[in-house]
């Protein structure tokens, strides 16, 4: 089972904490792979809140290939982060010739552009750098989004951090969400390393995902061009969630109801139950069936834990006002935050999500059983 | 009598049939009840000559002749009265002295079953035990990934959606507008297919009514019943268990007017109103009740006169088109309750399936499509529609599924998947096979007799005699002395116990594909098949 870490702090951090974390609790990975999504950038990235960064690992053609296609799109190159690996890789990483944090100015012609398409445009960028790369592997895109860096690499998550000298002082971050990775893959595909991520969207998912296949289908005749990919089982837990927000319009609180909807009886007795019932005959394709712990984060870079409907996989959440830390396990979090007031932690079940906003002062709680604050 | 028989054409000898009763004169008690039993009178009171040559020992006396009579079973060979294999004869024997027992060759009686130029018409279903759903297997079991799930522990939610499902976008914008949002029903995806009230006599009808009402009543299993194309008593329309029944309309109308007329009375919306425009056993022939069984209750409730054969038109005669069919029937349909109840068509399993669904996704108020496979029975048909019409069910009902997803239409238009699930007597697994292929649900009429009223039928043209009203076991005649025989009581405790066992066992299936919250529609990744060429045919893994 793969192990999540996520950590949110008013005062930026180094990725290393949340390595650190999943260190910590290595006997519930096997080091095949790490993956980390960062946002609320600081360091010096802080001056580039608005530009989209581009975030994969290239070949030398793959490089060649890709300032080709931005110089066509008219995107320049306004900062990059260069990452010198160590000589030699740690045992089962590969060696890659480019690991690439590239800030982009945005071309003169999408100035004046509505948001909905900016971020559209982005998106299909994203996807067609993608598909390029996807024949010889040339190019391999995690993110290319403002305020978002995201890293993937097979290996052992602390080995692997070293080797890309991730502790670095221009790298600096708010918000981290990490995982370390049990592969379940007998490939190591690069892609199906967590987190996933679409449009300020990301998520990171331990366990297996048996109601996987359906709801895949059910994404891809959305007719939306980000829902692909799927080389995981739990990539269609971060596009229900983008589904959610951006398609339909709703906030966080419905997530759980879309993805673990009440039972017919506790519907009975909900004071929005008959509205909630609509929404899970229309969403039936989209319930999970677990065993899943979900954390994610928002494009309003608020972080969130949740849990399948029948709670089979652990989840911690923990912290100070200022700072606020997800964990699969209780050692992380301890690692991580050892002078948090601890009877606070709170251990979100079948029916919660737990939340902590950009203010990073508490632990939002809902339930499901509790009436809809915003009834539809 | 001629000394010397005269032999016809269709004279037939014992041999030739299809069943040969084996009969044990030793342990004969000559009581008479297999002659009585039997449906087709294929049996008779045999008088036997026999002759025995007694040759004494020495010359005093010559040998003689002793001629002695015994008395025992003739059984006869003209077409009419062929032994049909039931068993009864050897279910009443006190002695097991009498049974039946099939032709070890293809028999000679196929070629003679058409006297008079009339083809042969029989009940049942398709003469052929295979089925490609019974070599499904499930093959992606959670382990250690993902903890199996316990059957007997996890809570299930084994419900399936019966009605037109918007997709969540306009499902909020008419939410928001408070538009009118198609009627949706939360039922047990294990639906009793349409078998009318005369094709059925009466008391399986109770037996079916009566036990569906105590699995929704006592113990909370939201089954539903199809009636079929025969009305429905005025009573059941007027009560409150009218709620768990599917009303069907076919092309004969026959009951309807007694509907229409109880509508006014009606404490309940019927669950959906299934529209057949073909069923799997007889695919593009109309429903069929032969005059044996056009009795006086049969006529009233159907409003017909007495002892006339009501072969229902292959189609509705006042619809030429599918736009006709679809759009104004089911929502003239919908009307008719208020577009409160759910109305979807059911057609045969054909490869224009696909036609008819573009049709209905095209159609806001179709509620779902059922497709009947050409393993599906029937009360009567001719042997020909039976044997050799019709679509398997389960690569027509994967194409109708796959087309869907194609649309983005798979959770707006349910499917339910009928036909030969459970020919073999493994419900469980198949309807479990159907739904990962995509069905939202399946019906099932004939392992229902089977299985809750003793029918004998088989897939080796054992019994088959639906279609006249003989009956033995009284679940499909119409003759008070053989509904007897059926204690509708007994029908409803079985059907209890049928739905129950099917439950675990669902259960049993899907806890370890580790699925419990909701029906796994469309998990075809945790299907497997040792036929390549049906692996590729359904889109799903082969294994060997």
């Amino acid at each position: 089972m793969c192990r999540l870490f996520s950590i949110t702090s008013n005062d930026p951090l180094s990725p290393m904490v949340a390595i650190r974390a999943i260190d910590v609790m290595k006997e519930g990975h096997d080091g095949s792979g790490v993956g980390l999504f960062l946002t609320d950038l600081g360091g010096e990235f802080e001056n580039f809140k608005e530009q989209p960064i581009l975030s994969g690992i290239f070949s030398n053609e793959g490089l060649k290939t890709l300032d080709r296609f931005m110089i066509d799109q008219d995107f320049m190159v306004k900062y990059k982060l260069s990452i010198k690996p160590a000589k030699t890789p740690p045992a089962g990483t590969p060696k890659r010739d480019n690991y690439v944090i590239r800030v982009y100015e945005y071309p003169a012609e999408w100035e004046g552009l509505s948001k909905e398409e900016i971020n559209l445009r982005l998106m299909m960028i994203q996807l067609k750098l993608r598909s390029m790369g996807e024949q010889d592997e040339s190019m391999l895109i995690f993110s290319f989004w403002p305020d978002v860096i995201m890293m993937k690499e097979v290996g052992d998550p602390l080995s692997v951090a070293q080797y890309l000298g991730l502790d670095r002082e221009e790298l600096k971050v708010r918000v981290i969400l990490g995982q370390g990775r049990q592969n379940t893959n007998y490939a190591i595909n690069i892609y199906a390393c967590h987190p996933f991520f679409i449009q300020g969207t990301a998520s990171a998912t331990n366990g297996e995902n048996t109601a996987f296949v359906p709801i895949r289908e059910f994404l891809c005749s959305r007719n939306f061009p980000g829902y692909t990919g799927y080389n995981s089982d739990s990539e269609v837990f971060t596009h229900i969630l983008h589904y959610m927000q951006n398609q339909l319009g709703m906030g966080m609180e419905m997530y759980k109801h879309i993805i673990t909807p009440l039972k017919d009886t506790e519907l009975d007795r909900h004071p929005d139950g008959m509205w909630l019932r609509k929404l899970k005959q229309s969403c039936r394709p989209l319930i999970i069936d677990g065993p899943n712990c979900v954390i994610g984060c928002l494009p309003d870079k608020s972080i969130f834990m949740v849990q399948d409907s029948k709670k089979l996989r652990p989840g911690v959440v923990g912290g100070k006002p200022g700072m606020f830390a997800f964990s699969s396990e209780m050692c992380g979090l301890d690692a991580t935050i050892p002078d948090r007031y601890s009877n606070f932690d709170y251990q979100p079940m079948k029916y919660e999500t737990v939340l902590v906003s950009r203010e990073r002062q508490e632990i939002k709680k809902w339930n499901q059983l509790e009436p809809l604050t915003h009834p539809h | 009598m001629e000394s010397v028989g005269t032999i016809n054409p269709s004279t037939l000898s014992v041999k030739d049939l299809l069943w040969q009763i084996m009969w044990n004169k030793d342990k004969c008690t000559l009581c008479g009840q297999c002659t009585a039993v039997c449906p087709v009178r294929a049996i008779e009171l045999g008088v036997h000559r026999k002759r025995t040559l007694q040759v004494p020992v020495g010359l005093e006396e010559k040998p003689s002749n002793l001629f002695s009579v015994y008395f025992g079973i003739n059984q006869r060979t003209d077409v009419a009265h062929a032994c049909v294999g039931c068993g009864m004869c050897n279910l009443v024997c006190p002695n097991g002295a009498i049974m039946p027992l099939r032709s070890d060759e293809i028999d000679k009686f196929r070629f003679h079953a058409n006297q008079g130029g009339e083809p042969r018409r029989r009940g049942g279903r398709r003469n052929a035990p295979d089925s490609v759903l019974d070599k499904i297997k499930f093959v992606r079991i959670s382990m250690l990934t993902d903890p199996a799930l316990d059957a007997g522990r996890h809570e299930f939610e084994l419900r399936t959606l019966l009605g037109r499902i918007l997709p969540p976008e306009e499902m909020l914008k008419v939410s928001k507008e408070n538009g009118w949002m198609p009627p949706i029903r939360e039922i047990y995806p294990l639906i009793i297919g349409s078998m009318s009230f005369g094709a059925l006599s009466p008391n399986m009808w109770e037996g079916l009514q009566m036990g569906v009402a105590y699995l929704n009543e006592e113990l909370g299993m939201p089954v539903r019943i199809c009636t079929g194309e025969g009305g429905c008593p005025s009573r059941l329309l007027k009560s409150r268990f009218l709620k768990y029944v599917i009303l069907q309309i076919a092309s004969g109308y026959f009951g309807w007017d007694e509907i229409i007329h109880n509508l006014p009375y009606m404490k309940e919306d019927p669950c959906a109103i299934e529209i057949k425009y073909g069923q799997g056993a007889k695919p593009g022939d109309g429903g069929l009740l032969m005059w044996y069984k056009v009795n006086k209750l049969i006529a009233a409730i159907r409003g017909v006169p007495q002892g006339v054969s009501l072969p229902s038109p292959p189609t509705h005669q006042t619809k030429y088109s599918i736009e006709e069919a679809v759009a104004k029937m089911i929502q003239s349909m919908y009307m008719a309750w208020g577009f409160r109840v759910p109305v979807y068509p059911k057609i045969s399993a054909t490869s224009t399936t696909l036609a008819v669904l573009n049709n209905l996704t095209r159609n806001h108020y179709a509620a779902g499509l059922a497709i009947d496979g050409e393993d599906g029975g029937t009360g009567a048909a001719y042997n020909v529609s039976m044997n050799h019409m019709g679509h398997p069910i389960a690569s027509n009902l994967r194409d109708a599924y796959l087309n869907l997803v194609k649309l983005g239409k798979q959770n707006e238009i349910p499917l339910f998947a009928g036909g030969g699930i459970g020919k073999n007597g493994n419900l469980a697994a198949n309807a479990a096979a159907l739904i990962m292929l995509g069905a939202s649900g399946v019906q099932t009429g004939k392992y229902i007799m089977q299985a809750a009223a003793g029918c004998l039928g088989s897939e080796a043209d054992r019994c088959n005699v639906c279609n006249i009203g003989v009956c033995p076991k009284g679940i499909t005649s119409q003759d008070s002395r053989l509904d007897r025989r059926l204690d509708p009581e007994k029908v409803a405790q079985r059907i209890v116990d049928v739905y129950l066992n099917f439950d675990t066992e669902l259960k049993k299936i899907f806890a370890p594909l580790g699925r419990s919250t909701s029906l796994p529609i469309g998990m075809s990744d945790a299907l497997g098949i040792d036929d390549a060429a049906a692996a590729e045919r359904l889109n799903i893994k082969y294994v060997l």
